[in-house]
């Protein structure tokens, strides 16, 4: 079944056109060539600031976290074998290293028992008391990213790192749940609670905004 | 993560179950239930929809740019890498 508002995530594509490239700059960095590395640096550095924020208390430990990643990368080159993506090979270890780097305490509290949505917006029976608004009008097929998007932003900044970790990596890396398992060290049913806690708290925060105007 | 028993889900329960819905990890039984609430329930399609059009949107936030100076930075630190 298919169900209305179903489209190809919009990072799916350029995701796909940068693995083929990704290969390329590996075979190009591992003769040295320095403009592979620029290109992964252009690629790939904040994006790994973004994630490595995540995992420690600063600005400037994310950096340093990053930047021993790429040295990590210069020097080890050799042992990426390509049964991973490269990306999930490189953000495995900005892992390693901001998980060094930081604090682990988070990892390992537990998870509370959240609802996706408000218990109160249902009846006693589990239907819908008060459902929710409608995003869009019948005409529109999706929202104005450019309006919305830094809305989201900044909500995905206030989720809990353990949540806006896996969603970054899902929903804005585009990697799989396997290759996000791997980079995190978790296990699948642990990436899934973690998805739909971010997710669902990133569209209800859109929710209050959106029908605010 | 629920575990739905033989009759109809509810509204409270489709809304827990939309993840797992679409990583596919429901058994072939749970989805079709899911899938028939989701046809009978407008506001739960409206949910879903939204969930769906929250995600598209976080596939389109863009890293902030990177700074000359970080750039430049790093291919500095990349040639003492390699001179090393």
């Amino acid at each position: 079944m298919r169900v209305e508002g179903a489209t190809l995530s919009a990072h799916s594509r350029p995701t796909l056109r940068a693995v083929d490239t990704d290969v390329e700059m590996v075979t190009r960095l591992r003769d040295g060539d320095e403009k592979a590395f620029v290109m992964l640096v252009g690629r790939y550095q904040q994006p790994m600031l973004r994630l490595a924020r995540c995992f420690v208390p600063s600005q400037a430990v994310a950096e340093e976290a990053v930047q021993d990643t790429w040295l990590g990368l210069v020097r080890g080159i050799e042992r990426f074998e390509g049964r991973s993506s490269f990306k999930t090979w490189l953000f495995r270890i900005l892992v390693n290293r901001a998980q060094s780097a930081g604090s682990r305490e988070h990892a390992s509290a537990p998870l509370d028992e959240l609802h996706a949505v408000d218990p109160a917006r249902f009846t006693a029976q589990g239907q819908w008391a008060k459902p929710v608004d409608r995003w869009i009008e019948e005409s529109e097929e999706r929202l104005d990213a450019a309006m919305w998007a830094p809305i989201l932003k900044s909500a995905l900044e206030g989720l809990p790192p353990r949540q806006r970790q896996v969603v970054i990596l899902r929903d804005m890396e585009g990697l799989s749940n396997n290759e996000a398992c791997t980079v995190l060290g978790i296990s699948v049913g642990n990436q899934r609670v973690l998805l739909h806690r971010g997710r669902s708290q990133l569209r209800e925060i859109l929710d209050a905004k959106i029908a605010k105007g | 993560m629920l575990l739905l028993r033989r009759r109809d889900i509810v509204c409270r329960q489709a809304v827990e179950l939309v993840t797992d819905y679409l990583e596919g990890s429901l058994s072939r039984r749970d989805r079709r239930r899911f899938e028939a609430h989701i046809r009978a329930c407008p506001n739960c399609t409206a949910y879903l929809q939204q969930i769906r059009m929250t995600i598209d949107l976080t596939g389109t936030i863009e890293p902030d740019d990177l700074t000359p100076k970080a750039q430049s930075d790093l291919t500095e630190l990349y040639r003492h890498w390699r001179s090393e």
